[in-house]
């Protein structure tokens, strides 16, 4: 951690309410959270969380992936003390912050729409964390300047905010929160207000300042590209429980239910009608699994699907004809019928042969690319 | 020339057709800007500068008599009411637009959080008062605060006023009066400034380490600024040339500036002297109006505040 925003590592005490940590240990050490039991409700009937218990490494880039209405949003603004928790615990670097309002809380937030000040400059909304703090105007110069820096938007700080590009705007409010040297950073679907080539490019940005400050990171999102892109590890939420926690590859590779894994844009999940050891029966025919799990679904991923020209007997071949080809260059989408079920398939373009709409072919997969999961 | 294809002749047409359009939009305007406010505004002037008649109408020579007399120099030498009456105008338009903010403000506040759909119920409720006559309205006040009324009665019983005086007529009417009357045009543009606001920006504020209060401080209230300034202008401006309110609730001892002028018109006291004091409320006005603008531009940061 040689790589923080501020050279200076001592910061005055009295520039800060009591109670908090200091801002050297903020910068040095990253800092854990732990959620246990949290509960809200809004109204009587929306249940926006229903018992999340939850711990975030120190330093981690985690994600809370969902479709809209599933609690990620309001976890977050609990995390940020905008909304309080009907019941529950949490805490920040060990130390229990459930009671503490939003201002005395060591965690700061980008918002969804940026929520940057109109009526303040560039300079003045990155100042405003550090000016509400009582650091001094020429410390807090400094702060702004190096910021600034950091984030490559120096000559833009004494534009005001409706002078920004969208892009432009999106960087500033993060390094408005960032500028702050939180413990924690929340990020509210930050890029969701950005056209696609823009959002790949801030990915890339965002996820090496991430790794470069060592700051822990939450980020919500209900992308889930974004989020295997991003996250060291990711929390599936759908009704305010979370569904499945962990690392991008376990998640999308061993999605723990049917939720999870049609989030993970998985479409080809399939009963399990009789089951013999290693013999599965689904409506597509016999397969033979590896470790395949007891779950009562059978997921095949459509990218471990190849496909051979012609009837093929074997292990693991089942026969289809293409209804549908999508060609995208570097791959090919492909729409398969076997019997009355449908199989999407996925094939990298690498010089070999693309079967065409009404071939009949041949579907291979291997054993150990086969999972099972529970509805 | 030929080859220009645009000929000088057809060019000096083009301007000849663009200034005439210009003639016919501007004109209209032009000439009701004339007529009805630089021509008698002119008059008003010259009027201030004449001789007071033995009707009360002005005649020549000119002088600054009416000046002097407006400034209090009378047939039996000084006498302060003339100040008095700018003073109480001056007063009386401080404290109710100050009531007129702090009353205002909350209510445009609260229509903003309202759901959407009531919103303009709410600020229909705000205005519909204005839509009966400025006169009736002025009338039911003097039934409400008149002696003997329970207002009157309560005010009585925790010793505000003393026995039998009842609230009106008194200057603590005029203001009541003023209030009530103006507070629509506080409301709105201070509800169009609430409207604006992103709610997002509040919680950015308190993410920020920012309090509640200083939340409000830093984050809301400049940006409410603007249409707080322009009900400031829309309140204060009407109210300082009042007539209707001060003549009806404030009695003897309540007039205003307006009252003094209407009543040298009227009366058929002294036209050069209530021209004199129309002059003095231009005046008075445009020192105010620029104030505004000097305050607004030192807490919108510099932004031109539009007034």
């Amino acid at each position: 951690m040689s790589d923080t925003i501020a050279t200076e590592a001592t910061e005055s005490p009295g520039a800060r309410p009591a109670g908090e940590t200091t801002q050297a240990e903020a910068t040095r050490e990253a800092s854990s959270i732990e959620m246990k039991g949290l509960h809200k409700r809004f109204g009587r009937d929306t249940v926006a969380l229903d018992g999340v218990d939850l711990t975030i490494e120190p330093g981690e880039f985690f994600t809370l992936l969902g479709p809209s209405g599933c609690g990620k949003t309001t976890l977050l603004r609990i995390l940020a003390g905008l909304e309080e928790a009907d019941d529950g615990r949490l805490a920040i670097g060990g130390r229990d912050i459930t009671e503490v309002p939003p201002h005395k809380r060591s965690v700061n937030t980008v918002f969804q729409s940026y929520a940057l000040f109109p009526h303040l400059s560039v300079r003045e909304n990155l100042a405003f964390g550090l000016k509400m703090r009582g650091m001094s105007p020429a410390r807090r110069e400094a702060r702004v300047a190096k910021i600034a820096e950091f984030i490559q938007l120096g000559d833009l700080v004494d534009r005001r905010i409706d002078q920004l590009s969208g892009g432009q705007r999106q960087r500033i409010a993060l390094a408005r929160a960032l500028v702050n040297e939180p413990d924690v950073l929340l990020l509210d679907e930050p890029l969701s207000a950005l056209d696609a080539g823009l959002r790949s490019q801030l990915q890339v940005e965002l996820l090496r300042v991430q790794k470069r400050l060592g700051m822990t990171f939450v980020f919500v999102t209900h992308d889930q590209q974004e989020a295997m892109v991003m996250s060291d590890r990711i929390a599936v939420l759908n009704g305010g429980v979370i569904q499945q926690v962990g690392p991008p590859r376990q998640v999308y590779e061993h999605p723990v239910n049917a939720f999870v894994a049609r989030f993970m844009g998985h479409d080809n999940l399939y009963p399990i009608t009789a089951r013999d050891g290693d013999r599965l029966t689904t409506s597509l025919g016999e397969l033979t699994a590896e470790e395949a799990g007891q779950g009562e679904l059978l997921l095949i991923r459509p990218e471990t699907l190849d496909l051979l020209p012609g009837e093929v007997a074997g292990e693991n071949h089942l026969p289809a004809v293409v209804s549908e080809r999508l060609y995208r260059g570097s791959h090919a989408e492909y729409r398969l019928e076997i019997g009355a079920s449908t199989l999407q398939a996925t094939l990298n373009n690498r010089g070999r042969h693309l079967p065409e709409v009404g071939d009949r072919v041949t579907v291979s997969v291997a054993p150990e690319d086969l999972v099972t999961l529970s509805e | 020339m030929a080859y220009t294809g645009v000929t000088p002749s057809a060019r000096s047409r083009g301007m000849v057709r663009e200034s005439r359009h210009l003639l016919f939009t501007v004109a209209p305007g032009a000439t009701w800007i004339v007529i009805f406010l630089v021509l008698p505004s002119a008059y008003l002037m010259g009027v201030a500068f004449m001789t007071n008649g033995p009707y009360g109408l002005p005649e020549m020579p000119l002088s600054l008599e009416s000046f002097r007399r407006l400034a209090g120099f009378g047939f039996l030498g000084w006498s302060p009411g003339n100040l008095y009456t700018l003073l109480r105008s001056l007063w009386q338009t401080l404290v109710s637009t100050g009531l007129v903010v702090v009353v205002a403000y909350p209510i445009a506040y609260y229509i903003s959080t309202c759901r959407a759909r009531w919103r303009p119920i709410m600020l229909l409720l705000v205005v519909v008062p204005s839509w009966t006559n400025q006169v009736i309205r002025t009338f039911g006040w003097m039934n409400l605060l008149a002696p003997g009324t329970p207002l009157s009665n309560l005010a009585e019983s925790l010793g505000f006023i003393a026995p039998n005086m009842g609230l009106y007529p008194s200057n603590f009417a005029v203001t009541l009066g003023l209030v009530y009357n103006f507070l629509p045009f506080m409301v709105l543009p201070l509800y169009a400034a609430f409207e604006k606001l992103d709610t997002a920006q509040v919680e950015a504020a308190q993410d920020l380490f920012a309090s509640p209060v200083r939340a409000f401080w830093h984050a809301v209230f400049p940006q409410t600024l603007p249409g707080l300034l322009a009900g400031i202008v829309l309140v204060a401006i009407p109210a300082f040339g009042m007539y209707v309110i001060p003549e009806l609730l404030g009695g003897g001892k309540g007039m205003m500036l307006g009252n003094l002028v209407a009543n040298q018109f009227a009366g058929g006291a002294n036209w050069p002297l209530g021209a004199a004091g129309a002059i003095l409320m231009l005046i008075a006005t445009f020192v105010g109006l620029f104030a505004m603008r000097r305050i607004g531009k030192r807490l919108g940061g510099g932004e031109e505040v539009v007034i």
